[in-house]
């Protein structure tokens, strides 16, 4: 056992003891990864560069003049939160494994939940940095303005039900022979319904659409959450058993 | 080895009749459709083999569940089965469908909710057999089947959602179509008859496979275990 696990273990350990155990070793699962990223920098710059290169992609791939931007926006962007996203996913999961820190955690005597929720909110918080640099980044360069209060929320509630599904396929991924090519091959599928309401009421946003048309889109996505979170929530425990 | 169970030889051969019966009456006995002709005749073995491959898909979903419950591996080969054998007869249903399209619609394809729906599904179990081969640990890809085919049978209806949110083109035969649904017909008795009965015979033939594939995955299973036993 290496000496950061060791850290780790015995902090997780001490979070369960005493009251509201469960919410402190989540926060001590999150508040790890969030502290292993601030020294090392590893997942955000790699996320954020790759972002930034598929929009530069779409760019020439789409030719996006002002006439084809209004209507591609949503697209492009959540095409690259997706493909950014995963890119993190896939991380995240593989340094525990690698460095047996997976293991770690396991032996930790709380919910497994607990680790499942924690390493959620883990990577819902690195995809949400990577959108909160890319939204001014592309507000800049096109010159359309993303900053609406609807456009954030959708952001936010899409990348909750992204990241909770995705967490979750990427702990399967991880223990398979072709871990880094699987993810996306296993997540894409399962994760279309979120996509395609989180890109169609985004669409909504930027183009003013009356709220009442956006809402069954809105709709589609808190209720992906809630069922992906409540199934990950059921399975995780026979995803991490030996 | 254990010999073939004599009712799963009977039952082959009731699969077989059922199937020359079905088309004989696709062919003879239904009533050629007066706008479209006769490939309207594909209808009766399309919808029979996507409601059979539906079937069996959640039939895989529910093994799943079964599997995690009781960590009996005999609902691992059930699944994997089930999953195998709905794809073959989903992608005969889009293949029969696009058959139909190209003189209905004008087109091999659409991305319409159903079509789409149905490319995803066949992608999504596609990858639920790309995962399993990636595991060798037969428990662990026993569980992270199970889980895969519950996300996915899950995500299924949430993607034909989310895609109904558009606008369809798809004839709705049974209930109310939309109004923009092009192809459409009413059935005549005969007809009905023959797609239920086309449904009854792709029940049959799917439930014989599906034995048969089980048997095929028991026996993979021993071999495997044997292979196990050699290399200790």
């Amino acid at each position: 056992m290496s000496e950061e696990m060791r850290v780790v273990a015995g902090r997780v350990r001490a979070a369960q003891a005493g009251t509201g155990g469960f919410l402190r070793a989540l926060l001590a699962v999150v508040w790890k990864d969030l502290a292993a990223e601030l020294r090392s920098r590893e997942l955000i710059s790699a996320m954020l560069v790759f972002a930034l290169l598929v929009i530069l992609i779409f760019n020439f791939a789409l030719e996006l003049d002002p006439r084809t931007r209004s209507t591609v926006t949503s697209g492009v962007l959540w095409v690259t939160f997706a493909f950014a996203g995963t890119l993190g996913l896939n991380r995240s999961m593989a340094i525990e494994k690698d460095r047996g820190c997976l293991d770690g955690l396991l032996l930790a005597p709380v919910d497994r939940s607990a680790i499942y929720f924690g390493k959620a909110i883990g990577n819902l918080v690195f995809m949400l940095m990577v959108e909160a640099i890319v939204l001014p980044v592309y507000t800049v360069l096109y010159s359309v303005n993303l900053f609406h209060p609807g456009l954030i929320l959708v952001i936010f509630l899409g990348s909750i039900g992204y990241t909770a599904i995705g967490t979750l396929l990427a702990s399967m991924a991880v223990h398979t022979r072709t871990r880094d090519i699987l993810l996306p091959i296993l997540l894409f599928p399962v994760a279309i319904p979120v996509l395609i309401a989180a890109v169609k009421a985004s669409a909504g946003f930027l183009e003013a659409i009356p709220l009442e048309e956006i809402m069954p889109w809105l709709n589609l996505i808190i209720a992906y959450d809630v069922i992906f979170i409540a199934v990950a929530f059921m399975v995780f425990d026979f995803i991490v058993e030996e | 080895m254990e010999p073939k169970p004599r009712f799963l030889t009977i039952l082959d051969s009731i699969s077989a009749v059922l199937f020359v019966v079905a088309l004989g009456m696709v062919f003879f006995y239904a009533p050629t459709e007066r706008v479209m002709g006769a490939v309207q005749r594909v209808f009766y073995f399309h919808v029979a083999t996507a409601w059979v491959g539906m079937l069996g898909f959640m039939a895989a979903g529910v093994a799943g569940v079964a599997y995690l419950l009781s960590s009996d591996r005999k609902w691992d080969t059930v699944s994997l089965a089930a999953v195998e054998i709905s794809l073959v007869f989903f992608f005969v249903t889009i293949i029969m469908g696009s058959i139909w399209a190209r003189p209905a619609w004008g087109t091999w394809w659409t991305w319409e909710p159903r079509l789409t729906t149905a490319a995803i599904v066949e992608l999504i179990y596609a990858a639920y057999l790309m995962l399993r081969q990636g595991i060798e640990d037969p428990d662990r890809r026993a569980r992270f089947g199970a889980v895969y085919t519950i996300l996915g049978f899950i995500s299924v209806p949430a993607t034909f959602l989310s895609i109904r949110l558009y606008r369809t083109i798809h004839p709705t035969v049974f209930g109310v179509s939309s109004p923009e649904a092009e192809g459409e017909f009413s059935m005549t008795p005969p007809m009905l008859q023959t797609l239920i009965f086309s449904v009854l015979t792709f029940s049959v033939i799917f439930a014989s496979l599906l034995w048969h594939r089980i048997r095929l995955g028991r026996l993979a299973e021993k071999v495997e275990q044997l292979r196990l036993k050699i290399a200790h």
